[in-house]
């Protein structure tokens, strides 16, 4: 059996310092909106042969007049973004002619424009899911948790469900707020997505944790003291947690290194999540149980 | 146990037939081929914002209407197969979607939507060597209907016109002014023939000869037989995938989906062995009952359908990884195997029923967006989960108590 509880102090150090990171990157970065939430445009396009540099590209917008763009060389699909403010038909026009006339091997891969009217009603919208998704868990936790038992109160397993949901999102916002800065990543609609998707799957893992302590309290509180039921309670839920997570971890991985380039963040954001709420469900809601517990019998004395 | 065996041979028999009828080049193909997004087609979505403020709130319902019939008309033209075209609210704002699959020229097909064909007359003066082209008022919008001819001397295609009885007035009025000088008629800002007027013609009609050829001439007449919008709009969100980056996003999603299900299998098998194999089998009978339930229903796959579909593969073995390590614990305590497999559903179901429930919520939140990739991506992972909470129990179970027996 392993000693989880008994090393807590580690294991919530290592989250706590991983959730005052990403705040910190959220509060002094910020996260850059896409064009879902902001409005303006996204021109994705490759050259077959003689690659310009990003230079070059920008050049050729800078020449035509075009304003406030942004170029971005990707890599690992030899592939071209290009961030602009709204634009209109004409313009998307002049740019392709004109990257055409340069390099006749021009390719162009997307192009999407979003208006001001309808990028501020996603945003309403992203507003409005999170908004739902957060009173619908709420309430599921209420039902999870309408049992009271003793030692601990049934609503402390609510709080403590809640502060680590809170964990599995803010550590990937904070991951994207990082390549925000540094990559000029930008988070769109299927970034709320992802999240919201994350807190449906972790906020169960915790609560099967949270389940076993309680039906093994009733079973074995003559026998054991509260902290060691709690660390036999995770470890009989650990295979199953894991592996739950283990499969899904699997085919985001694939996802993530095989499929499409339109996803690859989407899929990221998903697959940091996850491994949060994994460890989260493990590592954390319960260890904070038992912070939470000593702490109370304490103030009691 | 006889009993057992014959659902299960339901199942499997099922799941066959269903891999057949999902089969994107067989029978199934030809009974019921798939829906595919444009984001794995590659084509042109627009959404026109429909200007109604000069519309009569009683009278909005069949300007709607009309507009969506003449643009239509208008985007038939293209020879696109299967265009939507289609009003959709978006808080009190009405729009209109013009969905494209598989178009090569995006900016024609723009302006053939948003606008009449342009049509103007101008007024020609010779100064010196140069000559200037003075606008006049008339223009397509007095275009009533044209229709395509052949001229009876040179035996090429034409475009005669007939104008309103406004439009009428004015070209009697403009020709009988330039008697024997010539007049310039401008297509879409380019200037088509200057023919020199021979006498003032009354009655509202002209020729426009040009150069067509006969398709072009064709085209155009259409888009003059396909009148003008009765209420303007204006292009506020354009999405255009290449079909090079939509088969290879198509692929690619495929090919990941396919190592996504290998390693879960891998590691189940590696995990769970023997009940690994079954729960795997009853993966791959999951995969295709699903995606049969996809295709029958219609459901058109998009790029987020299908990610939201392959993150269901991982979820569906949950169930199964709960009922074993259940089972486990069952068989610590000193249980039969049998009594294990029974006593591992039973206790096991309430979690799989609740593990499912926190997904169901967001994934019915999630459809109530209604931006399309979102929606997608809803739609088959709240299929993906109901389906699977059913398909992994009764499959498995039956597979463990049919092979277990002993």
């Amino acid at each position: 059996m392993l000693n989880i509880i008994g090393k807590r102090k580690i294991f919530l150090s290592f989250s706590a310092i991983l959730v005052l990171i990403a705040i910190f990157a959220i509060g002094f970065f910020g996260l850059k909106y896409g064009i879902d939430f902001s409005g303006g445009a996204l021109l994705k396009f490759y050259f077959k042969e003689n690659q310009p540099s990003v230079y070059e590209v920008e050049n050729v917008l800078n020449k035509i007049g075009i304003k406030d763009f942004k170029v971005i060389y990707d890599f690992k699909n030899n592939s071209f973004f290009v961030r602009l403010p709204h634009l209109s038909e004409d313009e998307h026009q002049k740019i392709i002619s004109e990257l055409k006339n340069q390099n006749s091997s021009f390719e162009e891969l997307s192009f999407q424009s979003i208006g001001p009217s309808v990028s501020a009603e996603l945003k309403k919208k992203s507003l409005i899911a999170i908004i739902l998704v957060l009173f619908g868990i709420s309430l599921y936790i209420a039902f999870a948790f309408r049992k009271v038992f003793q030692p601990v109160s049934s609503w402390k397993y609510g709080i403590v469900t809640l502060i680590t949901l809170f964990h599995d999102v803010v550590i990937p916002a904070g991951f994207l707020a990082f390549l925000g800065k540094f990559y000029g990543i930008e988070i769109d609609s299927n970034f709320v997505v992802a999240l919201l998707v994350v807190m449906g799957f972790s906020v169960h893992d915790t609560i099967v944790v949270f389940d076993r302590i309680r039906e093994n309290l009733l079973n074995l509180r003559a026998k054991l003291d509260f902290e060691e039921i709690v660390n036999q309670s995770v470890n009989q839920t650990l295979a199953r947690s894991i592996n739950t997570s283990l499969t899904l971890i699997f085919v985001l991985i694939a996802l993530y290194i095989w499929g499409p380039l339109s996803l690859k963040y989407f899929i990221l954001t998903l697959l940091i999540g996850v491994t949060a709420g994994t460890y989260s469900s493990i590592f954390v809601a319960s260890p904070l149980l038992v912070v939470w517990q000593k702490f109370s019998q304490k103030s009691k004395k | 146990m006889k009993k057992d065996s014959i659902y299960l041979l339901i199942i499997v028999v099922v799941a066959v037939l269903a891999g057949f009828f999902i089969y994107p080049y067989g029978f199934g193909n030809k009974y019921l081929p798939w829906k595919l997004g444009l984001d794995l087609m590659g084509g042109t979505h627009l959404v026109y914002k429909i200007d109604l403020s000069s519309v009569e709130p009683q009278s909005q319902g069949s300007v709607l209407d009309g507009l969506r019939d003449v643009i239509e008309k208008r985007v038939n033209l293209f020879g696109v197969s299967e265009p939507q075209v289609f009003i959709a609210k978006s808080g009190d704002e009405y729009q209109l979607v013009v969905e494209l699959a598989g178009i090569k020229d995006v900016n024609s097909a723009i302006k053939m939507i948003g606008e009449t064909p342009y049509l103007e007359f101008k007024e020609v003066v010779q100064n010196q060597d140069k000559s200037e082209f003075i606008p006049t008022n008339l223009n397509g919008r007095y275009v009533t209907g044209a229709r395509v001819e052949f001229n009876s001397t040179t035996g090429k295609p034409q475009v005669a016109i007939s104008f309103n009885s406004e439009g009428a007035k004015i070209f009697e009025e403009l020709t009988a002014r330039n008697v024997g000088k010539p007049l310039a008629i401008f297509l879409d800002n380019n200037l088509i023939e200057m023919p020199v007027v021979q006498e003032k013609i009354s009655g509202g009609n002209a020729v426009i000869t040009g150069k067509f050829t006969l398709d072009e001439a064709k085209l155009l007449a259409s888009r003059f037989n396909a009148g003008a919008l009765p209420a303007p709009i204006t292009l506020i969100d354009q999405f255009v995938v290449s079909s090079f980056l939509g088969i290879d996003s198509f692929k690619k999603s495929l090919f990941a989906g396919a190592i996504g299900t290998l390693l879960v299998v891998v590691f189940m098998i590696l995990y769970y062995k023997k009940q690994g194999i079954f729960a795997s089998l009853a993966l791959l009978i999951y995969i295709t009952l699903t995606l049969g339930i996809f295709k029958l229903f219609g459901v058109t796959m998009t790029l987020a359908g299908i990610a939201g579909f392959i993150i269901t593969i991982g979820m569906a073995v949950d169930a199964n990884i709960l009922i074993f390590e259940r089972m486990k614990e069952e068989i610590k305590k000193g249980l039969s195997m049998s009594g294990a497999v029974n006593e591992g559903f039973r206790r096991a179901w309430p979690s799989i029923r609740d593990s499912n429930v926190s997904t169901i919520i967001t994934a019915l939140i999630l459809y109530s967006f209604t931006s399309s990739f979102v929606k997608g991506f809803a739609l088959t992972l709240l299929i993906g989960v109901i389906v699977s909470m059913f398909s992994a129990i009764t499959t498995t179970r039956l597979f463990l108590k049919v092979f277990n027996k002993t």
